[in-house]
């Protein structure tokens, strides 16, 4: 199966800022992807660069097989709701509907009909003055109309309160369960996609820490914690992801397939949330070490 | 039919969730064989998770011999498996409540009975493994 995003050391500047830098991906197609990183991290650019936004400085993308924006077809393979949930505030929700028949060959519009009842949206209400949770799902419904093999969705839910936030992911989900669209989704909240996403990739400043299936990156990293030991050299298979010692005792995130065997660790599993904080702590301590060597050379 | 319910704080991946409280249903009969399970799209539209971690759940239900996919239907349930023991159920709820009452009253706290429960439990395996 063709990939749904592939990347190959993408990198993306803007003057002397790097907003993405040497990004290596393959996001399998027929995931819920979710891409976690405070904000600034490069999500939007990792984002844009897939819906052909924006151009690369450096490296190659494909999605679906194909240079994003190479073709004009392209772009109704790709369904993309931006970040706010922008509509046009003085066209009402029909308006909208009528809007996206017209611009997208493939244009669904029994099924954006279906969904706009389903919302109970009245069709002659103004896109102004609906609620945010109405505005997303409006937004939703039309990037879903034009038939994507994949949705691309920047923090749709971060604007939304916590009704509506889950008012839109079990819409989503049942979107996913009707027509098996590939879903790319970002949110600085981890939270927001445990339960949505199959796959996930982390992003902390403007570098891709870790990305693969949940399922998997939960089996593989595991928390030890033992009596304090200094002069500890992890084995050559172990990836240490985070350390902390303490007067009496040493605790470690690690990555590593297989079991550990050492009986003086007590290992515990992970949730995705604690692993995620563990990558964000890596990056950011790499970052103000890097920082502190800069400092070193002026 | 069943609703099915997550507990996000239980530390049992929400597949595990689905497969245990369909089982749970099957052992207490709330569930007998030919009853149909929540669509695919059912589970998700209510806990908006991944349509994924439902079939999952459902896939190692198939495995485990209880439920069967009837394509273009849903999934249906294959086995009845309480029949021979579920008329003991009522009386033995009643005692377990009434010894729940006692432990109560004897100043125990929910994570105290559950402790005890358990581990009674465990130790009453090991002595028939013995």
């Amino acid at each position: 199966m063709t990939a749904a995003i592939e990347t190959a050391g993408l990198i993306k500047r803007y003057g002397r800022r790097i907003a993405l830098s040497d990004c290596t991906l393959s996001i399998p197609a027929g995931k819920v992807v979710g891409l976690v990183g405070p904000n600034g991290a490069g999500k939007t650019t990792l984002l844009h660069l897939a819906i052909g936004l924006i151009a690369p400085s450096a490296g190659g993308i494909t999605v679906l097989g194909r240079s994003p924006a190479e073709r004009p077809d392209q772009l109704g393979r790709v369904g993309f709701v931006a970040q706010n949930t922008p509509l046009y505030a003085g066209m009402s929700v029909v308006d909208h509907l009528h809007f996206g028949a017209w611009i997208n060959p493939r244009w669904d519009q029994t099924l954006a009909e279906q969904r706009i009842g389903q919302l109970g949206l009245n069709p002659r209400q103004k896109a102004g003055t609906l609620s945010g949770g109405q505005r997303a799902q409006l937004a939703l419904t039309l990037a879903i109309a034009k038939r994507p093999e994949l949705l691309i969705l920047d923090e749709p839910v971060a604007s939304l309160d916590p009704l509506a936030r889950r008012e839109f992911l079990q819409g989503l989900m049942a979107i996913v369960a009707d027509h098996g669209v590939s879903v790319v989704l970002s949110s600085h909240l981890v939270a927001d996609l445990e339960r949505v996403c199959d796959y996930l990739v982390v992003l902390v400043a403007s570098r891709v820490q870790v990305a693969g299936e949940i399922e998997e990156l939960l089996a593989i990293h595991h928390r030890l914690s033992g009596p304090r030991r200094d002069s500890f050299r992890p084995p050559a298979d172990w990836e240490v992801i985070e350390q902390s010692d303490v007067e009496r005792q040493s605790t470690l995130v690690v990555r590593h397939k297989g079991p550990v065997l050492d009986p003086a660790w007590m290992v515990e599993e992970l949730n995705l949330e604690e692993l995620v904080l563990s990558y964000m702590g890596r990056a950011v301590g790499n970052g103000s070490t890097s920082l502190k060597l800069a400092g070193v050379q002026r | 039919m069943i609703e099915f319910h997550l507990d996000s704080r239980s530390g049992v991946s929400p597949y595990q969730q689905i497969v245990r409280q369909v089982r749970h249903a099957l052992r207490l009969g709330l569930l007998r064989e030919g009853d149909q399970l929540p669509t695919v799209k059912e589970v998700v539209e209510r806990l908006a998770i991944n349509p994924n971690t439902v079939l999952k759940a459902y896939k190692e239900l198939e495995h485990a011999g209880l439920v069967a996919p009837r394509p273009g239907l849903g999934t249906f349930v294959t086995v009845t498996l309480s029949d021979g023991s579920l008329a003991a159920h009522r009386p033995l709820r009643q005692e377990l409540l009434r010894w729940l009452v006692k432990a109560r009253r004897a100043g125990l706290d929910d994570e105290s009975i559950e402790a005890l429960f358990q581990d009674t439990f465990r130790a009453s395996l090991d002595q028939d493994i013995a």
